[in-house]
């Protein structure tokens, strides 16, 4: 177990470091920089910008060394703890990142068990009842909320949420606790804006899960054994409960690795249209103004989110299921 | 007990077995033919396929569908909900009509409502002259499948802020939103089996690299990823650039699925019997992957990349929808959507969101047909 683990992480690092790499290539490409578009923006307004002071603030953030320089220097600040500093805010990143990281966390795991959830009663009957109606009613449930997209969805809940509930629109909590100390009334504003959210990002997630869980358990329930626990009597709930499910458990774990993409750019775009207090609007307004060491960092962030989830879904499974860790080498 | 007895005379098996013409013609047909046959047995993958056949046929002629031109105002018809059709006026069947279409300023709160004036009728006319366009950028044309009399208005689906029919503005965006797809899977597939081919035939080095570069890229949430490159492309650049732009980066991200099937696919199949056996009898490497390898899993990439057009045509969407992608003049569905993307709309403006039906029924059809695809891509599987 210890060198699987070992070799897992070691596998990591150069993974996260081809990707801060890619990051900062994409956040370097625009041509100009946070500054000439600062100043023009500036001149655009009528004023005057000291030539004095703007190369003293290139001087400071190291605009005009060279690429790599600019990299080294951002990706070992990183290891520090330092990832730069916003200019559109003129505070630290990780300031302005600040609870946003954890609020994408959050929704993202909420995320993770609503589709369990959702897609695991539905999956096993799916499977038991394979082309009966109520097999094909629920994978065309499945099939719209894959097709919808996630933006328009949010859209109308947060809609009918208002009109329903009279929940207050956008936003994680009640205006009133924006700046409150945590409270049972706070927590629960925050329960009531979470669901939206959560609700809408699973949809996506859920159809694909329930197609893979019925192929998983089908493959499974026409194994020997299954035929073998039958003719013995076992009821039939309880047989398949007992076997082909912890079986189809494993890949529950599994496709974390595969979910957590999808979920966490779900989450960026709902929570634009949400207007969210997470990732997801920052890191637009800072692509668009040029922010780049605000968009690298949140994309790093976002990076090293999925990479760690994957790898702590496959740490699970490597617990869980004996044959992956004889296998050795197979990475997935 | 009597000694074992063996017919000397030669032994023809088809004399005792003797095939049935179905038989035969099951067993003499193509690859492709089983294919089809397998798939025809798929109807709601042929259903959609049909329906994808339709759609794309329909942008050839989108000019001559649309009632109205791409950017025609109708400055007295501003935020017009969609206009009812109807058939039957008081009690008596005219076929399609609308009636009178009025408007009137509610001034608590500032809307313009719209009503029915049920005593003027205006019935639909088929095949007549309206807003003049280029047909195909070559010739002069008016000709519409249907518009409205003189007087009248017809609003299928209503319209937007500037008062332009989102009935026509949909067909319009049908060209951009169902094309981007294919675009961008034709990229991603030559992509992906160019990468995947290497990774899967030289193997070594080259397969790691291939391999630790689609891991990096697949473990990357996409969304973020095609925001940030679309933030690159500049605003200067025309819009047919940016569309080009567009495509690509939705294909830069797409093709790691594609390349791990090639792979895997070369991987297994270079084990296989029959290419042992063509390797043996002197056949050389470009005619074993071209003859034999290929067409043994090509259906295979067909149908993979038939399933992940969707994903393609919900990030153009998603993207423009931010304001990130395709901007106006272009019109794509995504660009439509872009209008709706505020609470208001949803409660006063509900038909706005209307272009969302088009791409749920589009994506619908894609996952369906590729289904099938996927199925009868394997015909001898039972």
């Amino acid at each position: 177990m210890g060198p699987y683990i070992l070799r897992r992480l070691l596998i990591m690092i150069p993974t996260l470091v081809v990707i801060s790499f890619i990051i900062f290539v994409i956040i370097q490409l625009p041509p100009g920089d946070y500054l000439e578009t600062y100043i023009a923006e500036l001149e655009s307004q009528g004023e005057w910008v000291d030539p004095q002071q703007i190369r003293m603030l290139r001087e400071q953030y190291g605009l005009d060394e060279p690429f790599l320089q600019q990299y080294w220097t951002w990706a070992t600040g990183m290891l520090h703890g330092d990832f730069g500093y916003s200019f559109e805010y003129g505070l630290p990143v990780t300031e302005v990142v600040g609870d946003r990281v954890f609020l994408t966390t959050l929704i993202s795991i909420c995320t993770i068990l609503f589709t369990w959830m959702v897609a695991f009663p539905i999956g096993m009957y799916s499977a038991t009842h394979q082309y009966s109606w109520g097999d094909y009613g629920l994978t065309l449930i499945g099939f719209l909320g894959l097709a919808t997209p996630n933006f328009l969805l949010a859209l109308v809940m947060l809609y009918f949420a208002n009109v329903t509930f009279g929940t207050s629109i956008g936003g994680l909590m009640d205006p009133q606790y924006l700046e409150a100390d945590w409270s049972w009334a706070k927590f629960k504003s925050v329960l009531e804006h979470l669901w939206i959210p959560v609700v809408v990002i699973g949809t996506s997630g859920t159809a694909a899960m329930i197609r893979r869980l019925r192929a998983n358990l089908l493959d499974e329930l026409h194994k020997p054994y299954v035929v073998t626990a039958r003719a013995k009597g076992v009821p039939p709930f309880k047989l398949l409960c007992k076997y082909p499910l912890r079986v189809a458990l494993n890949f529950f774990i599994a496709d974390i690795g595969n979910m957590l993409p999808s979920i966490i750019s779900g989450a960026e775009i709902v929570a634009v249209v949400l207007s969210l207090p997470t990732t997801g609007p920052i890191l637009i307004a800072a692509l668009q103004s040029q922010d780049m060491y605000l968009a690298g960092s949140f994309l790093m962030f976002l990076a090293i989110l999925t990479v760690v989830g994957v790898l702590v879904s496959d740490i699970a499974l490597a617990l869980l299921d004996p044959r992956i860790r004889l296998q050795g080498g197979a990475s997935r | 007990m009597s000694e074992h007895y063996v017919n000397p005379a030669p032994f023809d098996p088809h004399r005792i077995e003797r095939m049935s013409p179905e038989q035969e013609k099951y067993y003499m047909a193509s690859q492709w033919r089983l294919m089809w046959w397998r798939f025809k047995q798929h109807r709601l993958a042929l259903f959609c396929g049909v329906l994808l056949l339709f759609m794309y046929a329909s942008i050839l002629i989108c000019e001559f569908l649309a009632p109205y031109a791409l950017s025609t105002r109708h400055t007295d018809y501003i935020y017009s909900p969609p206009q009812p059709v109807h058939f039957m006026h008081e009690g008596r069947f005219v076929g399609p009509f609308v009636y009178g279409w009025d408007h009137t300023l509610n001034m608590d709160k500032l809307l313009r409502e719209y009503s029915e004036d049920t005593s003027r009728v205006y019935p639909l006319q088929f095949f007549c002259a309206g807003d003049p366009y280029r047909f195909w950028g070559l010739w002069e044309a008016d000709l519409h499948l249907f518009c409205a009399p003189e007087g009248a208005k017809v609003f299928l689906f209503g319209t937007d802020r500037l008062g332009r029919d989102m009935f026509s503005r949909i067909i319009y965006g049908a060209r951009i939103s169902i094309t981007i797809g294919l675009v961008g899977i034709s990229l991603s597939f030559v992509l992906g089996i160019l990468l995947g081919g290497l990774a899967g035939y030289y193997g070594g080095w080259v397969d790691a690299s291939v391999q630790r570069l689609t891991e990096v890229i697949r473990s990357f949430p996409e969304l973020p990823l095609w925001m940030a490159l679309s933030a690159i492309l500049p605003v200067t650049w025309s819009p047919i650039w940016i569309f080009f732009g567009i495509t690509l980066i939705l294909a830069l991200l797409d093709w790691t699925g594609l390349a791990r099937a090639v792979r895997s696919k070369l991987l297994a199949l270079r084990e296989e019997d029959y290419c042992t056996a063509a390797q043996l009898m002197g056949a050389r490497p470009g005619r074993i992957i071209g003859r034999h390898l290929l067409p043994g899993f090509f259906s295979h990439l067909i149908a993979s990349a038939t399933l992940s057009i969707p994903a393609m045509i919900l990030g153009e969407t998603a993207l423009s929808f931010l304001g990130l992608g395709l901007r106006p003049p272009i019109t794509s569905w995504g660009v439509l959507l872009n209008e709706a993307q505020n609470i208001n709309v949803v409660a006063v403006y509900p038909w706005l969101m209307l272009p969302v039906v088009p791409v749920i029924i589009i994506i619908l059809a894609f996952n369906f047909f590729g289904d099938g695809l996927r199925d009868a891509a394997d015909p001898y599987k039972h």
